[in-house]
């Protein structure tokens, strides 16, 4: 399942993520395998999104979430 | 300093220097450095150089290699003793990867965690022994909004002997001699801070970086790989320590009031209803708060530059002193207030985490205009000024989006148009006439305002299909925690970003004031003596009727229409006549380099107003009256007045814009470019405008 279809209510983690250069950028910000993620948010026009990341809460493109792969818990 | 955004840095920062601190920037970039200098104890002082945030040491422009250029030039005289990190504990996790990143780079750490009340809040606490024993540096507790700690920390860095360092992460797994190549090209010692800057600096165009690649394909190093592996092994470090000293009591996933208070301010229908909401009341309290001190400032000015004038021997100083200076001073600062109210909102919408939201909520909206969420901010900073918005771009870390929005910044309509906008369309429009419920003049007004945005998503528009950049941009920001704002902390703030405008803005305003108010006193060959020689005899002549100050405007007048400036307005007059402008409006715009506002000043001198100065209707009247001599029709038709507010709308006629956009941009090409499409916009859209209204 992709980030960006993550639905409110569900608790996923995260298993892969596609590009490389968004691959660095996430696992800095934490966004790394194993971590517990959870929506909290969509912006206005239904995009960015924000989610909760392990203990905060940080937003990103919904094209960009399509790029992560995550498994509902 | 050194620490994630978010983390408490500039409270800390703030909480150890003061007032005493200083911003600038890194030679050779746009990045912000601030240091300032900490009283340790009664016999040591230390320096404090407060790095960007950022969440590792790999960077997401050119411009942060700066960053950790400074943590590792051991032969430069400013490298640190001692790293203060500073991490958020309710998130203490991703906060510690930069640290130990940094502490890698062989410089001693010592760790300030922050923020421990709001952890405890979730229920998350942490033993200070446990952890420092497990990460094997110094941890100190401190609340950095609340002033707590304090004392504490700077007793633990007085002594040297506690500064330790630390390697968390072991770089075995590579080939010796790949990293002494690596050494030797980087002309580093330390093998982390050689690797680091070797991975970062791959992608530049210089022979240093040629020999990196060279070195990196010999040995099969695949830096992305690593930087992969280093991450997740950092992390996996961590984590033991923060497992072993973390204690979990009560619940942990409590719906907080930050989530209770997203769920309002990011709603699809009511986020952008109080944005907005908001957006007005603070526009609204500008505009009104502004008004006393704007007056006062005002005031001031007058009384001062009057008693100069009547204290000071008459002359050529005297004048330079009070038309010249003073004029271009006071013309600064009037406008103080309204930028200091605009930045005090500001200030505290981001202390309190509004700032982000808002930046979450518009990135959908900015994005096909080639700008980022964070572009908001400094658009809308743009409505008072924009010299110091241009600077608060500086937020965005993708090249392109930053470009763009300095680029349309100048289109929204800043403070200093306010007055021409008043004396022009009080022109066309009574000021108290009504359409219905509403003030028709505030109508125009919101008019002008309306078309400067419209031009600003147009331009953005364009601009973006044309600029190319190999960085792909993001939109990855973390949304902080709602807190309660900290006065001092928005103090800080006020005073730093208004000594910038003054000192900014205000240095380039009275350098071209003190230029223009010379090409509008002398003149060639001996005019202005004639000038001064005739009206002396024409005050002494009993045959004159005028009163003296009304002789002394005439004066003003002629000698202005035959200064430099006047002359040049001759000259120039074939050009803007297209545009429904004469030779003495020609005046006005050049004059209006220095800061548009003058445009007022300069109609007030050149229609001879003399003492009035300040009342728009003299001013008003002495316009309508101007007939061209060679149509015979009144110069100030309503195509002109149409026209040359289009013009103020859209011309960038503010020498403080260009000056800072140069300084940002680092490039003359793009302020050239700026300079080059806002006159183009201006002229032909001026020149659209009078003819479809003559």
């Amino acid at each position: 399942m992709k980030l960006s279809e993550l639905q409110f209510g569900q608790v996923a983690e995260v298993c892969q993520i596609q590009s490389e250069d968004l691959l660095l950028k996430l696992f800095e910000m934490g966004l790394l395998p194993g971590e517990e993620v959870e929506l909290e948010n969509i912006a206005p026009f239904g995009d960015p999104i924000a989610i909760r990341v392990g203990e905060y809460k940080m937003c990103l493109r919904i094209n960009d979430a399509a790029l992560v792969d995550i498994k509902l818990k | 300093m050194v620490g994630n955004p978010n983390s408490g840095k500039t409270s800390l920062f703030n909480a150890l220097t003061g007032l005493n601190q200083k911003v600038s920037n890194f030679p050779g970039t746009t990045v912000d450095k601030k240091t300032g200098s900490c009283r340790l104890s009664p016999l040591v002082k230390a320096q404090l150089i407060d790095l960007p945030g950022t969440y590792s040491l790999y960077p997401k422009s050119a411009d942060e290699l700066v960053t950790y250029e400074m943590l590792r030039n051991k032969t430069e005289t400013g490298s640190p003793d001692i790293v203060l990190f500073i991490a958020d504990a309710s998130n203490l996790k991703r906060n510690l990867l930069l640290m130990t990143q940094v502490a890698d780079l062989g410089i001693p750490v010592i760790l300030a965690l922050n923020m421990m009340d709001v952890a405890a809040r979730r229920g998350i606490f942490y033993n200070i022994e446990l952890l420092s024993a497990e990460l094997g540096i110094p941890v100190i507790p401190i609340n950095a909004r609340q002033k707590k700690g304090i004392s504490e920390l700077k007793t633990f860095l007085v002594d040297t002997a506690n500064y330790q360092k630390k390697t968390f992460f072991s770089l075995d797994a590579l080939q010796p001699a790949f990293l002494n190549e690596v050494c030797e090209i980087t002309d580093k010692k330390n093998r982390y801070a050689a690797l680091q800057f070797a991975i970062n600096a791959r992608e530049l165009l210089t022979p240093k970086a040629d020999a990196i690649r060279d070195c990196f394909i010999k040995y099969q190093f695949d830096a992305h790989k690593f930087q992969e592996t280093e991450v997740l092994k950092r992390y996996h470090t961590i984590d033991q320590a923060v497992r072993i000293s973390r204690k979990e009591k009560g619940q942990t996933k409590l719906r907080s009031i930050t989530q209770q208070a997203d769920k309002i301010l990011t709603h699809r229908i009511w986020g952008l209803v109080i944005f907005l909401s908001l957006l007005f009341f603070v526009f609204q309290a500008i505009f009104s708060w502004s008004s006393y001190p704007m007056q006062w400032v005002e005031d001031g000015f007058y009384i001062s530059s009057h008693w100069i004038q009547q204290t000071m021997p008459a002359g050529i100083l005297n004048d330079l002193i009070v038309s010249g200076i003073l004029a271009g001073l006071s013309g600064v600062m009037v406008f103080l207030p309204q930028i200091i109210i605009l930045f005090a909102f500001i200030a505290i919408l981001e202390d309190v985490g509004y700032m982000a939201r808002v930046g979450f909520i518009m990135d959908r909206i900015m994005r096909p205009f080639g700008m980022n969420g964070k572009s908001i901010v400094p658009l809308i900073s743009g409505m008072a000024c924009a010299v110091p918005s241009i600077m608060a771009s500086r937020s965005i870390e993708n090249k392109k989006e930053r470009l763009i929005t300095i680029l349309v910044i100048p289109l929204m309509s800043c403070s200093a148009r306010l007055p021409v906008y008043t004396l022009l369309i009080g022109m066309l429009v009574p000021e108290d006439m009504r359409w219905g419920p509403f003030n028709l003049h505030g109508i125009v007004l919101m008019f002008m305002y309306l078309i400067g945005f419209v031009a600003v998503l147009i331009s953005a528009f364009i601009f973006q299909l044309f600029i190319k950049t190999r960085e792909k941009n993001y939109f990855i920001m973390e949304l902080p925690g709602y807190k309660l704002p900290v006065l001092s902390n928005m103090l800080i703030t006020l005073y730093e970003k208004g000594k910038a405008f003054v000192w900014g803005a205000g240095k380039i305003i009275v350098a071209v004031s003190v230029i223009l108010w010379a090409l509008a006193s002398f003149g060639p060959n001996d005019t202005m003596q004639h000038i001064e020689t005739k009206y002396l005899q024409l005050a002494t002549d009993p045959a004159n009727t005028h009163p003296i100050e009304e002789l002394a405007a005439m004066k003003d007048a002629e000698k202005l229409q035959n200064s430099y400036a006047g002359q040049f307005g001759h000259w120039m007059e074939p050009v803007i006549r297209p545009l429904g402008f004469d030779w003495k409006i020609g005046i006005a715009l050049i004059t209006s380099l220095a800061a548009r506002e003058v445009f007022v000043g300069t109609m007030s001198t050149i229609y001879s107003v003399g003492s009035d100065i300040g009342d728009l209707q003299s001013i008003r009247v002495k316009m309508r009256n101007e007939i061209n001599p060679a149509t015979g029709n009144p110069v100030f038709s309503m195509a002109t007045v149409l026209s040359l507010m289009i013009f103020y709308a859209f011309a960038l006629q503010c020498m403080s814009t260009i000056s800072v956009v140069h300084e940002e941009t680092r490039s003359w090409k793009w302020t050239f470019i700026q300079f080059a499409y806002l006159t183009a916009l201006a002229y032909i859209s001026s020149w659209v405008i009078f003819n479809a209204f003559s």
